[in-house]
């Protein structure tokens, strides 16, 4: 059985299995089944994706099966590069549904849940084997609506449903863009099949034409800013562990839909298609981390927080693009490896903060940081998880989110050779974007995890918080302990990406299995080198060595008091700093041009004992700018033409009547 | 084995020299202010009694207000020993590059970070919320900074890149000049000096380290002020490096040119710490929003530098 037809018939497991669900759901082990049958599928599917692309990955496998469009069949194929999004997709579906076997239990109508999670599932799988354009853009259409569906599991609550209309019309224009972009590659002779638009020649205009409408299409549902406003309403609205799914696996689906077109299908890139990339990336990662530093909703911070990190893959496809132009296929393979694998650490450490946020929320019932705090007390396991978590997202060595940064970094110190100046102007800068985005993403995480789970509780209900059971626990765990593996043998995960940049590029990084210590080596090794694991043992070594020597040789002695606070504790918790405290600094520098920020101070008169207030008012100048117009639009033009319900039979007859004339005078012009 | 001893002995030579620095510093401070001053070694007295105390902690601290000191320590200490002191070549060098020391860094601040939050004080969150921003200008300027260098030496290792200093091809440039402004510039906000920080100064509203580190006691403050005074030693030991790398040993040197070369580093040292003393004496410390402008200038300088370095070889 080859691994195509394994995954083949893991999708119809994953379809058979949502079918069961309608039932299933009725009764309570429902859940157990549904979760547990989806992450023995996921995890069969994902491992033989895993042996695909370590194995024989250089040989591609293609399947026609008689379905969709009668004279073209339903094409699959697996080669590198979706056998790579296979083992993110699956993994990350593994994850959720060992996360969801606990966490679905407190789901209040799980029938709204259950059938759709392994459609969800299945058509995210399907999109990645899809070799034809039909199949694609039907898998494609599959998944979102199935996502849509989750989104709108918590239907009663107003702000959900908004999401939910708001995603419904960014998916039907983001797979209109695909749809028109696949008709400029088949063609006028139609030729769908991904085999035959390869085959063919695509001339400059169509090449740009294409580029933009991927941009659009793939960009919006991976969150490119200005195509985010979607994202941050829709992901958080869904249950935890699809909130995960949507956020650390579906964005990286459009990701494989946006290198698929334009590394594969189209080819040849030219230097300026590299450049709109990169500085879309640039301008996406540093936005998105500032409207993450804004939120005071966990979930929506989180939901930011991957639209900066789709900038950092971006920037790496972008410079990818760039070199390839240029045929400098060894800075092509750096960035392309780079961006993949930070697809592959978002996926991870996305997922694991989105279940801890989840595990926060089963906990105490609350999303709003305002309302947490001190919960590192209470909840142990979570509180560790979500460190890790955090400190991987914040890019900080030993962890997974530094490597793939740093690749980054080091494929951005190649790229002087590139001749054309647009480049060497655009480079540095979205370098400089990158470096901030980071280190603004530093800041958001402290905020997120010194808000969430340090400090003394601010709401009774964060004060009676329990540790979660013991299957959500496992997925956090085993999601921060894969953060950690990789973040230390990141050589291992470059090597399976090998395959992948040898397809698309044309050229390959380093084989990192060779070099001594499991450093890894981007180029060469007197240039940069990189050793996780050396780093992880030092820190490890050099504090263990001053703890021991301190408590042994000095004192150890402990005593609990009360907080010093310079003498003056309070003991009310409403006297710490809040998210919105933390966040004043950054709001009043950053925010001043890109969220028109106004502070208002309230004081009462002098003698008055009444509370003070601060009013914070934001704009989100993207929504006003680009969405509230079109908004407009569509209303004004809706209510004008809304008169045309209510004539008289006689005018609607009139217009009939005038209406074929004009398509007659038409026809007659036409000829 | 002697690039073991190199090793080993530069990452005590740092650890013991760190506090003397300090002190130095102080004590050169004192004497401009025509003040008597605490005696040089003062520094390593008051981690001594500190060691010996007892700590007293909150009651709403949680294991990470415990373990950070060691991990901020662990961290701040591993990224000095990767700093060529008085020998290139060093024998880990090639486990962490510039951006990986830069990025250690920002793991020691991210945990410091945190500890300021887990009393739950509101001094600890302002003094944690005025770090990180802060620190969303001194890093992207400390990256731009690196690819500078790295643009020019063709590595980010800092051994290679001390090597190439050390020879004859690297010459005047501009972008190093506008490097070394902007690396100076990192340095006063990275440490905390005046006029972005005073680290002389207790509950002031301007403070931000010493908000944040304000509920530590014992011995675990005696970590974070040595934490503090290494990163100090670890800037200037960068600045010395990269911009005044005479005098170094190179790898495998005899070991009678390690003694000078030593000797050579304490020197750069002292020079460096009392310019320090000169600048911090003669400025005034700044609002602590004006602090943006100080380190954004930093940021289009290093920018400006890597510009440089993209549209010419040798600018």
């Amino acid at each position: 059985m080859t691994t195509l037809s394994i995954i083949l018939s893991a999708i119809a497991a994953f379809l058979g299995l949502a079918a069961l669900a309608v039932p299933a759901g009725r009764l309570r082990a429902g859940t157990p089944i549904v979760y547990g049958g989806a992450l023995a599928i996921a995890a069969a599917a994902g491992t033989s994706a895993f042996i695909q692309l370590v194995t024989g990955a250089d040989t591609f496998i293609e399947r026609v099966l008689p379905l969709g469009l009668p004279w073209v069949g339903a094409h699959f194929r697996l080669d590198a590069l979706s056998a790579f999004f296979l083992v993110v997709i699956d993994l990350g579906a593994a994850a959720a549904s060992l996360y969801a076997i606990g966490y679905g239990r407190h789901e209040h109508e799980a029938l709204r849940v259950l059938p759709f999670y392994p459609a969800f599932l299945a058509g995210m799988n399907l999109v990645v084997l899809a070799g034809d354009a039909f199949t694609f853009l039907a898998s494609w259409e599959f998944m979102s609506l199935a996502s849509w569906a989750l989104v709108l599991a918590h239907h009663r609550e107003a702000e959900n449903r908004r999401a939910g209309l708001l995603y419904l019309i960014m998916a039907g224009f983001g797979t209109f863009s695909l749809l028109l972009a696949f008709g400029l590659l088949a063609g006028p002779e139609g030729g769908y099949a991904f085999d035959a638009i390869r085959a063919a020649h695509h001339g400059e205009p169509v090449a740009a034409l294409v580029l933009a409408l991927t941009l659009l299409g793939a960009g919006s549902k991976a969150g490119l800013v200005p195509l985010h406003v979607w994202l941050p309403l829709a992901h958080p609205a869904a249950p935890s562990h699809v909130s995960a799914l949507m956020s650390g696996v579906m964005t990286k689906v459009a990701v494989y839909g946006f290198i698929r077109i334009v590394f594969d299908l189209l080819a040849a890139p030219s230097w300026w298609s590299g450049m709109i990339v990169l500085v879309l990336g640039g301008v996406t990662a540093v936005t998105g981390v500032l409207y993450a530093l804004m939120q005071q909703d966990v979930k929506r911070l989180l939901a930011y927080s991957t639209v900066e990190n789709i900038g950092i893959v971006f920037i790496g496809l972008g410079l990818a693009l760039a070199f390839q132009a240029n045929g400098v296929a060894a800075g092509a393979a750096l960035a392309l490896t780079a961006a993949l694998f930070h697809v592959f650490n978002h996926s991870l450490f996305k997922s694991l903060l989105f279940f801890g946020s989840g595990a926060v929320l089963t906990a105490t019932g609350a999303r709003d940081m305002e309302r947490l705090g001190g919960l590192i007390h209470f909840m142990p396991v979570t509180a560790f998880a979500f460190l890790v978590g955090c400190m991987a997202i914040s890019g900080l060595p030993p962890l997974n989110g530094f490597v793939s940064e740093w690749m980054t970094f080091q494929a951005i110190l190649l790229s002087p050779e590139l001749p054309q100046w647009g480049l060497k102007f655009a480079i540095p800068a979205v370098g400089a974007l990158l470096a901030l985005s980071a280190a603004l993403a530093a800041a958001c995480f402290v905020k997120t995890y010194g808000i969430v789970f340090l400090g003394r509780p601010r709401s009774p209900a964060a004060e009676t918080a329990r540790e979660v059971d013991r299957w959500s626990r496992a997925a956090m765990l085993g999601c921060a302990a894969l953060c950690v593996l990789a973040g230390i043998l990141p050589g291992l995960v470059i090597d399976c990406l090998a395959p992948v940049a040898q397809a698309l590029v044309g050229g390959r990084m380093p084989v990192q299995a060779s070099i001594p210590w499991l450093s890894i080596v981007p180029i060469a090794a007197p240039r940069s080198s990189y050793n996780g694991l050396l780093v992880l043992l030092f820190i490890a070594a050099s504090a263990s060595i001053a703890a021991l020597a301190i408590h042994r040789f000095a004192s150890r002695a402990v005593r609990r008091s009360a907080a010093w606070d310079c003498g003056f504790p309070d003991s009310s918790p409403a006297t710490q700093y809040s998210a919105s405290s933390f966040a004043q600094p950054i709001r009043r520098i950053y925010g001043a041009s890109i969220f028109l920020v106004r502070e208002r101070i309230t004081m009462p008169p002098p003698g008055d004992t009444g509370p003070a207030s601060l009013e914070i008012e934001l704009q989100d100048r993207i929504w006003e700018g680009l969405y509230a117009p079109i908004i407009r639009a569509v209303t004004v033009t809706a209510r004008t033409l809304n008169h045309l319900q209510f004539l008289t039979i006689r005018r609607y007859l009139t217009l009939v009547f005038l209406a074929l004339v004009a398509l007659l005078l038409v026809l007659a012009l036409w000829q | 084995m002697l690039d073991l001893l190199v090793q080993g002995g530069q990452m005590l030579l740092v650890l013991l020299l760190a506090p003397l620095l300090t002190g130095f510093v102080r004590a050169a401070k004192a004497r401009l202010l025509r003040r008597r001053g605490p005696p040089i070694l003062q520094p390593y007295r008051d981690l001594q009694r500190l060691m010996r105390k007892e700590v007293v902690l909150a009651e709403s601290s949680s294991w990470l207000f415990r373990a950070a000191p060691y991990l901020i320590f662990g961290t701040t200490w591993v990224a000095a020993a990767l700093v060529p002191t008085f020998a290139t070549g060093l024998l880990f060098s090639w486990s962490a590059d510039l951006i990986a020391i830069t990025a250690l860094l920002g793991s020691a601040r991210f945990f410091l970070a945190l500890a300021g939050m887990d009393v739950g004080t509101s001094f600890g969150g302002i003094g944690s919320s005025r770090e990180v921003m802060i620190a969303t200008f001194a890093e992207p300027a400390m990256i731009m900074i690196v690819f500078t260098l790295a643009l020019i030496a063709g590595s980010t290792e800092l051994s290679s890149v001390a090597a190439f200093m050390l020879s004859p091809a690297v010459g005047l440039r501009v972008s190093l000049g506008l490097a070394l402004v902007a690396l100076v510039l990192v340095a006063i906000a990275e440490n905390g000096r005046i006029p972005v920080d005073n680290p002389a100064t207790h509950l002031e509203l301007t403070m931000v380290h010493e908000a944040m580190v304000l509920e530590y006691s014992g011995r675990h403050l005696a970590m974070i002020e040595l934490s503090a005074m290494l990163k100090l030693v670890l800037y200037l030991s960068l600045i010395a490096c990269v911009f005044l790398p005479w005098g170094m040993a190179r790898a495998g040197a005899e070991p009678a040119s390690y003694a000078v070369a030593i000797g050579a580093y304490v020197g750069k040292l002292a020079a460096g710490g009392g310019l320090l003393a000169l600048f911090e004496t003669s400025t005034a410390k700044m609002r602590v929003f004006r602090v943006p402008e100080f380190l954004g200038a930093a940021l289009m300088l290093g920018l400006l530098a890597v510009l440089l370095r993209f549209v010419s070889r040798s600018l």
